[in-house]
């Protein structure tokens, strides 16, 4: 077999630490014919938004972009579960031609008739930007006549990348929080909005449960299992504290410049940054010594429960050498650290959408040899991982048949999971997860590790 | 035909659209690679729902449309990738599908290609127009099907007739499992007949594990042989539906290949179910004059004794039905013959054609107790079904809401499975894949039945 080659346009999206000179190329469109892991614009606007659980979430265009995102995250609810639920205009020909703003008005008025949300999104796809359907027009019209905000996200597939879909999901967002403003302006004492946080299995209740130990109070959660009344509110807040950096932090700059909140970014994986996030936000309350004690006090409780497991698990996993392929580089910091934890060595590690600073840190973290990608496709990830012979790759769906195909563990670091990885509860499924993948007895027997094929 | 409310808008949709079913042709032709001409999350979204089903990897690339591109025409992007796919994967085809992006801004993919060269030795590009705005995936996956079928045999390609040892048979299967696929190889091995089966994906999304990273797959059906197919004996189609779209004058590749070189066509529907096989079977012998081998017989002789075994546990049993038109036909067809009534056949597809084809596959006396939508949504479905009291439903993943508030069990078959291991190994057709249904069914009323009765028997 041929050797794979890098496409020669994607050559500054691809770095050796210790080889190259560093100066990695990121926030490009992706190559066209390069089998990108990314998504699009209306992907972007999506992820954000679709765990608010009592709002109306209706693609307008053919029927594709809500088939493909109907019911496949792990965003939970702890009441309503209208986002579950997969509306398209799903438009034909015909609206394509004579234009689908009347499809859209009527499709509004009969969903909110029937399932009565507490707000609407309305998702522009490709196709609207194309036959220049007035998405804005409508939704003022069926709002002024329905009595809930209805929100156009405007989010046509081509129009940039992901990042674009984050920032048109966060300029609704914005919109809905501006609007449904209660006419309150003072501070709720010890309060925090957490931002970028999204329920998968459930993380958003581990976090809360936190906050209230140390006697935060959480105004908001954007959007981890949200209630379009929560967002009247959040005005209120003292702190944004923004976890997945990547999508909210242009709402947290605009809630900033708008109502005062400064904010601040953490993360919520693994030991470090778990403690390291709980502590920024006790120390934001520097006339209260008592939060600082009790986040203490959590954090040695919680750790003092997980070590033992992790100790044991460490033994079995020290040396074996991991891939990361994710969509945020933020993310790739925290499993960097998580990984270390638990004596693992990282040899690879990308994301779809981390910057020139992103890039930066994560090659200071890095060991040499380690091989940085930014937008990556699945042959250079093949490539790679096999160059570097990995035990585990650490990723999302479209990277998990390239890891068990050549025969190496997998963790699915994707909103597609059913199981919670924060805090310091998610930092012991982590491990376990891993632990299982890595240590199962059927790498012994796939090809790449067993090279007498015994019935030849 | 029965009419549900209906809505303007589609919720919870049971299709999906037609370019993922062209993408899908693709991946079971050797050495080809997809392409679809529009937006980034196109490619990545089918991507990610065919892995979901199949386990494997399953690349398609993307033309990657920007602002600039959907303003000035996605010719230069498609040039662009075309060299880049060519570069990295060295593909024998590329099948570009287009996407409601391209087809609406009027890219003319004909003439952007027509730019390309070609030449011999050259990787084939072969463009299929599939518009997401119209028809199903299950349109994208015949439309391709048909336009490599008459890319590779263009109008007086055909060469003279060698004397030929055997005969041979194209085969265009439909939307069928890789389990489905594998089971057609192996009776046209057992008849000793050649077979051109179109699309093959049975290999190529369901290989061994690798040594070394394969940029296409191994397997899918050799594209020499689909030049052949201009020499071949005759053609099939399989699936009702598909047989009423080329009787109302609507070209599929069986009927290009029979306008441009004469070949007869034989169009069967999905062969579930012992009539559905019987006629499947005896067609067979007309076309390929080889009576059917002795192993079919047997197969089909402990099928019916299983029928008998097990007729009491689904006599007037009712059952929800639904997924791609042709296969809620045959479904339908083989649920009737073992007296089970398909209170509601629905799909999200609208050839207009279901209501007909069932009218011919089901028995007079249960007719009016059948539900047929065509365009039906899972929302619709489940409102429909409440009424209907059924004790099953049979179609893919999707349907698992539905059979969840309605606390039925689900038969998991078709495409998708996303929340099972095994979707694509799942054997519908013949007699051992009715066998296999039949077993499936059975089963999943009686372990019902256990599980929700308060005395427990380990016993029938």
């Amino acid at each position: 077999m041929k050797p794979i080659s890098i496409l020669e346009d994607r050559k500054n999206q691809v770095f050796t630490k210790g080889d190259d000179e560093f100066d990695i190329s990121c926030g490009k469109k992706s190559l066209a014919g390069s089998v990108s892991q990314r998504a699009c614009v209306f992907c972007g606007s999506r992820v954000v938004l679709y765990p608010i659980t009592d709002a109306l979430h209706l693609v307008h265009g053919p029927i594709g972009c809500a088939s493909y995102t109907w019911d496949i995250r792990g965003a939970l609810s702890s009441g309503p579960e209208l986002h579950r639920m997969s509306f398209s205009t799903d438009l034909s020909g015909t609206d394509i031609i004579y234009g689908g703003e009347k499809k859209l008005e009527k499709a509004l008025f009969e969903l909110i008739d029937i399932y009565r949300p507490k707000a609407a999104f309305v998702y522009c796809t490709c196709i609207v930007g194309i036959i220049g359907d007035d998405v804005a027009a409508v939704c003022k019209k069926v709002e002024a006549k329905a009595g809930i905000p209805v929100l156009p996200v405007h989010s046509e597939g081509f129009k940039g990348t992901k990042k674009d879909g984050y920032k048109a999901a966060c300029d609704a967002l914005f919109s809905l929080i501006d609007r449904s403003r209660e006419e309150i302006p003072e501070k709720i004492p010890l309060s925090i909005n957490i931002l970028g946080e999204f329920n998968i299995g459930g993380e958003t209740w581990i976090i809360r449960e936190y906050y209230k130990r140390m006697g935060i109070e959480v105004v908001s959660v954007m959007t981890g299992d949200s209630r379009v009344e929560d967002f009247s509110s959040s005005h209120r807040a003292c702190l944004n504290v923004v976890q997945c950096s990547g999508s909210l932090t242009c709402l947290a700059q605009k809630m900033e410049k708008e109502y005062g909140i400064p904010f601040i970014r953490v993360s919520y994986f693994g030991i470090e940054d778990t403690s390291k996030a709980l502590y920024d936000v006790a120390s934001f309350f520097p006339d209260r010594p008592d939060i600082m004690e009790k986040t203490a006090l959590l954090v040695r409780e919680e750790v003092a429960a997980i070590l033992p497991e992790l100790y044991e698990i460490k033994a079995d996993l020290k040396g074996k050498r991991a891939a990361i392929y994710v969509g945020g580089a933020f993310k790739a910091f925290s499993l960097i650290k998580a990984l270390k934890h638990l004596g693992m060595e990282v040899v690879l590690v990308g994301s779809q959408t981390g910057n020139k600073e992103d890039y930066a840190l994560l090659k200071d973290m890095c060991n040499p040899g380690t091989v940085i990608l930014d937008d990556a496709n699945p042959l250079e990830l093949a490539k790679y991982v096999l160059e570097k012979d990995a035990h585990l790759f650490i990723g999302g769906v479209k990277e998990k048949p390239i890891a068990y195909k050549l025969g190496l563990g997998f963790c699915d670091h994707n909103h597609e999971r059913k199981i919670p990885l924060a805090g310091f509860e998610g930092m012991k499924n982590f491990a376990r997860e891993i632990h299982e993948t890595v240590s199962s007895p059927v790498w012994d027997l796939v090809p790449r590790k067993c090279f007498v094929d015994v019935l030849k | 035909m029965n009419t549900a409310k209906s809505y303007t808008a589609t919720r919870n949709a049971c299709k999906m659209c037609t370019p993922l079913g062209a993408a899908l042709v693709f991946h079971g032709i050797e050495g080809a690679i997809p392409l679809l001409h529009g937006s980034q999350g196109c490619s990545t979204y089918m991507r990610r729902y065919l892995i979901s089903h199949f386990k494997e990897p399953v690349d398609i690339a993307s033309s990657n449309f920007s602002e600039e591109t959907a303003i000035f025409g996605g010719g230069a992007n498609l040039k662009l990738a075309i060299e880049n796919i060519i570069r990295q994967y060295s593909p024998g085809m590329i099948g570009i599908a287009t996407t409601c992006l391209s087809e609406t801004i009027g890219d003319d993919v004909p003439m952007i290609l027509s730019g390309m060269d070609q030449g011999e030795g050259r990787t084939d590009l072969v463009h299929v127009s599939t518009p997401s705005y119209t028809g199903t995936h299950m349109d994208g996956f015949h439309h391709a099907v048909r336009a490599v079928t008459a890319y590779c045999n263009p109008l007086g390609s055909r060469i003279r007739h060698k004397p030929k040892p055997r005969k041979r048979i194209n085969l265009f299967p439909g939307m069928l499992s890789n389990e489905d696929l594998r089971h057609l190889k192996e009776i046209f091995e057992d008849l000793d007949t050649k077979l051109i089966l179109l699309p093959d994906y049975s290999e190529r999304l369901e290989g061994p594990s690798w040594v070394e990273y394969h940029a296409i797959q191994k397997g899918g059906t050799p594209i020499r042989d689909i030049r052949d197919m201009s020499l071949s004996d005759a053609s099939m189609e399989l699936g009702a539906l598909l047989a009423g779209l080329s009787q109302k004058g609507e070209k599929t590749a069986g009927t290009i290949l029979k306008e441009r070189f004469d070949i007869p066509l034989v169009s069967p529907g999905i062969p579930i179910g012992v009539k559905a096989t019987d006629s499947f079977f005896s067609a067979l012998e007309e076309i390929t004059l080889k009576p059917v081998p002795e192993k079919y017989k047997r197969q089909r002789g402990r099928l019916i004794d299983a029928y008998v075994d097990g007729n009491k546990y689904v006599s007037k049993k009712k059952a929800v039905v639904y997924g791609e038109e042709d296969f809620v036909t045959a479904m339908a067809g083989f649920l009737a013959e073992i007296g089970i009534i398909p209170v509601l056949c629905a799909s999200g597809g609208r050839s207009g054609l279901l209501k007909q084809a069932l009218t011919q596959i089901l028995p007079q006396n249960i007719r009016d107790q059948v539900h047929v939508h065509q365009g039906m949504d899972f929302t619709q479905m489940e409102e429909a079904a409440k009424k209907l009291s059924p004790d099953f439903a049979i179609g893919n993943s999707k349907g698992y809401t539905l059979s969840r508030n309605l606390k039925i069990p689900l038969v998991r078959t078709g495409f998708p499975i996303h929340d099972r291991v095994g979707g694509a190994r799942i054997l519908h057709i013949g007699y051992r894949g009715t066998q296999q249904l039949f077993d499936t069914i059975v089963n999943t009323l009686l372990g019902n039945r256990q599980d929700i009765s308060t005395v427990g028997y380990a016993y029938m």
